[in-house]
């Protein structure tokens, strides 16, 4: 018989977090600090909409771009929370954010175009590029620029066969976020070489102390950039695979016809659910958003706070809820610290190297978790720290 | 109350355990403030109590609990406040409420049988001078105990370690 597996598909890395999640599976009694999303369940509510819809009988298809109130109330989601105007009709529902990215990239890439990447980053983006016949191209954030960005980093790495960046600010698994004027910063390049931009947006209701800033909203930057978001983070609604895609006429209408083709469209349940979560924010000023992050930030404190006291060093993240430590000075590669903290003391981390080439110096640590496991965590910690003394 | 102290109450009423230390953490503020404050909030008895909220139902011992509508003719000069207060001293009695509505005052009663509760129904409460009726209610089955399901919601059915 035949190999029927294409090369593309073999070459692809399997998940460096796959290997990891192995471990800690068989590990008993561990606490993880890996888990990459919400501690939260779906708010009732929300919950109760997506019931509400299944018992009047929605259990169609939709149209391809999505329940049409869906699509106005992103628009004014995305007008009221981040000043970003999109009309409805250039929104795209998707199955995730990923399925926005995946997409994004299909519609723009041609083969052999270079794809740059912040790194460390997102695991899906590189294997995306990759499927997508891009290049993909990893651009070192340095942890003394608080892993973000830098015009002259990103002047550096542009080639002529460079067409896209990839933003991910709030971003996994930094926790950093960038600023207006940083942002302008990296935009003038950006426009200078005349790069497509695929920003990630998809933990902007997550920031701390400083409010999101979106790339599309800067002057130039609407018409060359991808907006990709989603329900997941901001309503805790991971599984129920919401994102959606906002993009330049053109680009929308390529996306729209893969979508078409390849997934018709978003589950009809998981649409409804997210109508009651924009309709049940409206009503109350995203009042359950609000208490979200009040708690993520609350933890994000006390984890830096307890990073500071067990003597590990670590920038100030300021969305998202990761953390993103260094461990340089137990002596250990972020790899072998987080195998022998898992053994030794049944916390898991996840090491940077999971990440991208670089991120070898940290591990991210999610704080997604209660103030219990959080807690016990650092005590562990500590101890596994003093043990190496 | 102040910012603070509502920031304080809230993680206290979340989870009683967490230390001084801790939540200096958590609001970023220094530590012997939050002690003071809490101190301060104990002793205006804002807060009344540090407890743990039991379902009984998963224990062996058997608790009976009841709620009792106590209709009751109000005195002169002090109200409901003797009544109330009489009541409320027994230690069988869990809660006791003032109510707008069609009885006066809302009694939680825990003891170890149906008839233990009845027994200090009749003769007890009826027996006070001011009381017009009762009626008694069993508590079957709790499904919510001071805003926490008893079945808890598992957030934790998430993967243990992902992207």
């Amino acid at each position: 018989m035949r190999d029927f597996v294409n090369q593309k598909s073999k070459l692809l890395k399997p998940s460096g977090i796959r290997k990891f999640f192995d471990i800690v599976r068989e590990t008993e009694g561990a606490i993880s600090l890996g888990v990459g999303e919400p501690d939260f369940v779906t708010p009732w509510k929300v919950r109760s909409a997506a019931i509400t819809s299944l018992q009047r009988g929605f259990t169609q298809y939709t149209g391809n771009r999505g329940i049409p109130q869906l699509l106005e109330l992103i628009s004014r989601y995305l007008f009221e929370r981040f000043a970003l105007s999109y009309d409805p009709k250039h929104i795209l529902v998707t199955v995730g954010g990923s399925e926005a990215i995946d997409l994004a990239l299909r519609a723009c890439v041609e083969r052999g175009e270079e794809v740059l990447i912040p790194d460390p980053a997102y695991v899906s983006y590189a294997p995306l590029v990759t499927l997508a016949d891009g290049v993909p191209v990893a651009l070192e954030c340095l942890e003394e620029d608080n892993f973000v960005l830098k015009a002259h980093n990103l002047e550096k790495a542009i080639t002529p066969n460079t067409k896209a960046i990839i933003l991910t600010y709030p971003n996994n698994p930094t926790g950093a976020i960038m600023t207006k004027a940083e942002l302008e910063e990296i935009a003038k390049v950006i426009v200078k070489h005349d790069l497509l931009v695929i920003t990630d947006e998809i933990y902007a209701e997550l920031t701390y102390g400083k409010t999101h800033a979106s790339i599309a909203n800067l002057p130039n930057m609407k018409e060359r950039t991808v907006y990709v978001s989603g329900f997941s983070k901001a309503f805790a609604m991971t599984g129920w695979r919401m994102g959606y895609v906002c993009a330049p006429a053109e680009i929308d209408e390529a996306m729209f016809k893969i979508h078409q083709y390849g997934i018709m469209c978003a589950p009809i349940t998981s649409q409804y659910a997210s109508i009651e979560a924009l309709k049940d924010g409206f009503s109350d000023g995203f009042a359950t958003v609000e208490e979200m992050r009040d708690s993520y930030d609350k933890r994000r404190k006390f984890v830096l706070h307890s990073l500071t006291e067990i003597g590990l060093q670590c920038f100030e993240p300021q969305g998202a809820f990761y953390a993103f430590p260094s461990v340089k000075s137990s002596g250990l590669d972020a790899e072998t610290f987080a195998e022998k903290l898992l053994r030794q003391e049944k916390v898991a981390v996840v090491p940077g190297v999971a990440f991208g080439s670089f991120g070898g110096n940290n591990v991210r640590l999610s704080y997604a978790t209660s103030m219990q496991s959080l807690s016990k965590a650092f005590d562990r910690m500590d101890a596994f720290l003093q043990s190496l003394k | 109350m102040t910012a603070l102290e509502k920031d304080i109450l809230n993680i206290l009423t979340d989870d009683a355990r967490i230390s001084a230390k801790q939540i200096s953490a958590m609001l970023s503020v220094d530590e012997n403030t939050v002690k003071n404050c809490i101190a301060k909030l104990e002793q205006c008895g804002a807060i009344v109590k540090y407890t743990a909220i039991v379902n009984d139902a998963v224990l062996d011992d058997s608790i009976v609990e009841a709620w009792i509508e106590v209709k009751v003719t109000p005195k002169k000069k002090e109200g409901f406040d003797g009544i109330a207060k009489q009541i409320a001293s027994f230690p069988e009695v869990k809660s006791v409420y003032l109510m707008s509505g069609a009885y006066d005052l809302a009694v939680l009663i825990e003891d170890r049988s149906l008839q233990q509760v009845s027994r200090f129904v009749s003769e007890r409460i009826s027996t006070f001078d001011g009381v017009i009726s009762t009626a008694t209610h069993f508590v079957l089955k709790k499904y919510k105990i001071e805003g926490t399901l008893t079945e808890r919601e598992d957030a934790d059915n998430r993967i243990l370690v992902q992207a």
